[in-house]
């Protein structure tokens, strides 16, 4: 049976996740804030394969489920249905979008340790956050390329960690432990990593 | 049927460079752009686009200003924002000011509608970023009713309402040319098909041809929608100089300032030298000689299926005898080599 994953949000980082993990070889499930019939057409055009679904469906669906939604909507996300996941965190805080970071997140806390108190019957990892989208889709390379890129990991939890490692790695990328869910705040907007494209070695040198 | 492929010039009212390497006044870039831009339609290029900021390294807040001034001194130019920033504006007001702009400018006026990709111009004007998704969508239906050009009565929630309301002046052709420049999302895709209006990508990062299925998106979208699917548009930044070596020698440090400026608001690290080469090499920078940016431009356009492209120059501290230049070079000479290039294929 193939794996599966489901995606919250079907934006720009989204949609080229779906694509990747369809060429993957995963079903994947993915989700817009409302109607799935809403983001219907975009799915069959850009992630053909995938299937639209809510949020709170896709969520049941799979065990692994990707956040790719605005951070500032985070309290949106169906608590419930993520209930004994593993939930990858891939959102920044976004000024453009999000407005002030005191308006969603407390300021002593990582995004992603916010996250996980939210969803606190899930257990959430900090990954595929750090990369542009449009890198992330140019960038893709099978395990042992030449020039493969890598993907930050942050988590508390071995297995959850081990499964968000192995989609790292089946999306194109070197997987990168970095630790516990807090030390994802080394990824985060203003910290060298943030928006880094580089090899596993330089990754791990400006972390 | 041959295709009629349009070339335009991009600015922001980025700040140049005196001789002495000192960087000018405001107004001294604001009159730099009315002289390129007359340059531009002597040369023939096809529109000079210019967008709304409301930021320090930006001379440009209001785009509509400089092109009436630029349109009383040129022929045949078409007189475009790049983008307004419909979010924060009024609709009544965009539609009023650019048909009078098409009014002196013999019907060359255009408006290409987007959210901007900064949002400065929100707590300026009083808006929350809360609102960001329901401004743009109420406003931008707002425009499309009045470039109707016909009574409006509309309502919503982030204006007040119009019954019947008739908006003036009307303009000679019956419509201002009216494009919406989306960057990577797909939902503004399909807002832009629903509405029936011409698309413009703008494509700032990474390889071109990922944008072919955004086009598809929008064909698909404007049948679904029973709506025309316009000829798609790209925009995208360069530097042109002589050589390859020059171009990319000058461009290098004006480019890291502009985009290092930006990436230490938003929180991302400085540009490395790599990766500007592989932006150049194969990303969305396009910058070399003549005929190295005419070749690129060309093959963007066909991976992408644009049938009209922006160059966006000056961007970044360039030196105002360096941007002159360049608009020369593109308007002599990669314009009709990239026309010559898409003709052949
Ligand atoms: N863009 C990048 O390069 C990039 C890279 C790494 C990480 N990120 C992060 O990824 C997240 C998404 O960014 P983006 O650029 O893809 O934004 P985007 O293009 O604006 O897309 C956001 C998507 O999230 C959906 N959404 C909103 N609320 C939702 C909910 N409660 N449940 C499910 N989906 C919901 C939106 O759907 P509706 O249209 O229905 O509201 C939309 O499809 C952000 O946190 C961003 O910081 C982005």
């Amino acid at each position: 049976m193939a794996k599966r994953l489901a995606i919250l949000g079907a934006g720009k980082l989204g949609i080229v996740l779906a694509q990747l993990a369809l060429r993957a070889g995963y079903d994947v499930a993915i989700a817009a804030s409302g109607d799935p019939a809403k983001i219907d057409l975009t799915v069959r055009t850009l992630a053909p394969g995938a299937t639209a679904m809510t949020a709170t469906d896709a969520a049941q669906w799979s065990d692994v489920i990707v956040l790719a939604l605005p951070l500032s909507k985070y309290r949106t996300l169906p608590v419930t249905a993520l209930a004994g996941k593993f939930v990858i965190d891939a959102m920044n805080y976004w000024w453009e979008v999000d407005g002030e970071r005191e308006d969603s997140i407390p300021s002593d806390q990582s995004s992603s340790e916010a996250v996980q108190m939210l969803l606190a019957e899930s257990t959430v990892i900090k990954a595929l956050s750090h990369m542009g989208y449009h890198d992330l889709l140019d960038e893709a390379r099978p395990s042992g390329a030449e020039g493969r890129r890598a993907i930050a990991v942050a988590a508390d939890d071995d297995s959850a960690r081990a499964s968000a490692m192995q989609l790292v790695n089946d999306l194109g990328f070197d997987p990168l432990d970095i630790g516990s869910l807090a030390n994802g705040r080394r990824l985060e907007p203003g910290n060298p990593a943030f928006g880094a494209d580089l090899p596993l070695s330089k990754l791990k040198e400006i972390i | 049927m041959k295709t009629n492929y349009t070339f335009g010039l991009d600015n922001f009212g980025d700040i140049p460079l005196d001789e002495s390497g000192e960087a000018v006044t405001h107004a001294q870039a604001i009159r730099q752009v009315v002289d390129e831009a007359i340059l531009a339609d002597k040369l023939g290029v096809d529109i000079i686009a210019l967008g709304e900021h409301h930021r320090e390294e930006y001379s440009i807040s209001s785009p509509e200003m400089v092109l009436a001034a630029i349109a009383s001194r040129t022929k045949r130019i078409k007189l475009s924002s790049g983008v307004t920033v419909l979010s924060s504006d009024d609709p009544v007001r965009v539609y009023e000011r650019f048909a009078t702009l098409d009014a002196v400018s013999n019907g060359r006026a255009q408006i290409i509608l987007g959210r901007g990709s900064f949002t400065e111009s929100f707590p300026l004007f009083g808006y929350s970023l809360q609102d960001y998704d329901v401004l743009f969508e109420e406003k931008i239906e707002l425009m499309a009713e009045l470039l109707k050009e016909k009574p409006v009565s509309w309502s919503g929630t982030t204006r007040t309402e119009l019954a019947d309301a008739d908006v003036f002046p009307k303009t000679e052709s019956g419509r201002i040319e009216t494009w919406v420049g989306v960057g990577g999302s797909p939902n503004s895709v399909l807002r832009a098909a629903r509405y029936g209006f011409p698309l413009i990508l703008a494509i700032i990062g990474g390889a071109p041809a990922r944008f072919a299925p955004y086009v598809d998106l929008y064909k698909q979208a404007a049948k679904e929608y029973g709506t025309t699917a316009h000829p798609v548009g790209m925009h995208s930044p360069g530097y042109i100089a002589d050589t390859d070596e020059e171009a990319m020698e000058l461009a290098w440090p004006t480019f890291k300032t502009a985009f290092d400026a930006i990436g230490k608001t938003r929180g991302w690290a400085p540009w490395s030298y790599e990766h500007f080469k592989r932006e150049v090499a194969m990303g969305s920078l396009y910058v070399g000689s003549p005929k190295t940016v005419a070749e690129r431009i060309a093959h963007a356009m066909r991976a992408v299926g644009a049938e009209r492209f922006d160059l966006v120059y000056g961007f970044g501290p360039v030196k105002a005898s360096d941007r002159m230049k360049m608009v020369e070079l593109y308007g002599k000479k990669v314009i009709p080599m990239v026309r010559e290039l898409l003709e052949k294929s």
